[in-house]
């Protein structure tokens, strides 16, 4: 489904990684590794080709993500560290703005109940700057339930959310994978998933050793 | 893909009536532009005719400049310009959409109130129609160049001044035609070459700017 291929990032002069490869199939779920600064951030922007890399290309389907952007897109979801979310606007209306940017029209019922699944019954009029950090990254999930997407790009999903809130995340993980979904995915919190699941150090593709003997 | 256009565009005029004290500051800086001149230069209607034209344009050429910032500033720090770029509708239908709604909410704005302005500096009333048209032709020129100035500077600290730079040399035909075509007016002159003009610029900068736009918020988000 998702293939990366001799991937190289530098950023500030600094190598983050090379000549990486790897692929992702369908019900794969993959967390990215490393210690803070190595590059997850990087790599995650450029599989979702907001960034370019250096060398290397990413491919969607057998198709470079840069040739068919429009097919990427409607089947992937990217979440990052900024909330994404406006203070002026309502809950509901977060999640519909999101929404209409991929173009999806979904009903105001399903809406609802995926607030109410991540927690935020109730809360459907409140405005984006009444809310705590937690409910701004609870409205993200919902988003990304909604979105319909195959491919999840989760970008430290698991920031300011509490216990539950943690759960829920590895709920909506395990049923998204069941239904044939990947996921791709960096975090610092332990993440307990029960099933199969790749990891990647990131760190390993660092080559230090040859970047001290240029 | 116009339904996206569309909901954008909506999104960015309710967010914007949502907070109305910035709604109003690009009108109340031209109002006070040019209300602040006769008090300065000279009250006599000679001097009002002979300056009206430029200090009317050149307030609202500043007033859509400074209210620039905000076109992809809010999007840029809350992560929402990321999203526009990741979906699946083409970016330049969307860039149209923030820059139909900038206009909406400072060039409209400005047209609409021009009439009393002309009226303050003593202009003739066919001038003011001109005054009208051109501004109405002129000022979403400016919200759509000023967009390729804020995608290029909106990651860089206090872009301000850089902002100014690339956009203000893009915006001198606008300038000199716009506030020629009512000088040319006042003495009774056709003024159809300067009006045709600027709408050639319009068509220009409507079929190029939104393209431009979004290659550089592409650049500005590969960081």
């Amino acid at each position: 489904m998702l293939e990366i291929r001799a991937l190289e990032c530098i950023r500030d002069d600094r190598l983050l990684f090379s000549d990486l490869n790897f692929s992702l199939s369908a019900g794969e779920v993959m967390q990215v590794e490393g210690p803070n600064g190595c590059g997850k951030t990087s790599l995650l922007r450029i599989v979702c080709g907001l960034r370019q890399p250096e060398e290397g290309e990413v491919l969607w389907q057998g198709e470079s993500i840069r040739h068919n952007r429009e097919d990427y897109y409607a089947n992937m979801v990217y979440i990052g560290h900024l909330p994404c979310i406006k203070g002026d606007l309502t809950v509901l209306e977060n999640v519909r703005a999101l929404l209409d940017t991929r173009s999806l029209s979904i009903d105001a019922k399903t809406t609802e109940a995926a607030l109410a699944r991540v927690g935020l019954a109730g809360f459907e009029d409140v405005p984006g700057k009444a809310l705590s950090s937690g409910q701004r990254r609870r409205i993200l999930l919902a988003f990304v339930e909604l979105a319909g997407a195959k491919l999840w790009i989760l970008d430290e999903p698991l920031t300011a959310l509490d216990v539950q809130g943690v759960a829920l995340m590895e709920s909506m993980i395990l049923e998204h994978r069941a239904a044939g979904g990947s996921v791709m995915f960096t975090t610092h919190h332990g993440m307990q998933l029960d099933c199969d699941m790749r990891s990647i150090e990131l760190s390993a593709y660092s080559h230090a050793d040859w970047q001290e003997r240029d | 893909m116009l339904k996206a256009y569309y909901y954008l565009l909506m999104r960015d005029l309710r967010l914007a009536f949502r907070s109305r004290h910035e709604l109003a500051n690009p009108l109340i800086f031209f109002v006070l532009v040019v209300t602040l001149f006769p008090l300065a230069v000279s009250p006599t209607t000679e001097a009002l005719r002979t300056m009206a034209p430029g200090v009317i344009w050149v307030s609202a050429l500043l007033a859509v400049l400074l209210s620039l910032d905000r076109l992809f500033k809010q999007d840029f720090e809350d992560g929402s310009l990321d999203q526009l770029m990741l979906s699946p509708n083409p970016l330049v239908v969307l860039v149209l959409a923030k820059v139909t709604a900038h206009w909406f909410l400072t060039g409209l704005p400005l047209v609409l109130i021009a009439p009393l302005l002309g009226l303050f500096m003593a202009l003739p009333d066919e001038s003011v129609e001109v005054l009208v048209y051109s501004l109405l032709l002129g000022t979403p020129v400016l919200s759509l160049i000023g967009a390729i100035g804020v995608s290029l500077t909106v990651a860089v600290n206090r872009g301000g001044v850089l902002l100014s730079l690339i956009v203000l040399p893009l915006y001198i035909p606008v300038l000199i035609f716009g506030a020629n075509a009512v000088d040319v007016a006042m003495d009774g002159l056709p003024v159809r070459g300067q009006l045709f003009f600027l709408a050639a610029v319009l068509a220009l900068a409507l079929s190029l700017a939104p393209l431009a736009t979004a290659v550089a918020l592409r650049i500005t988000a590969s960081r």
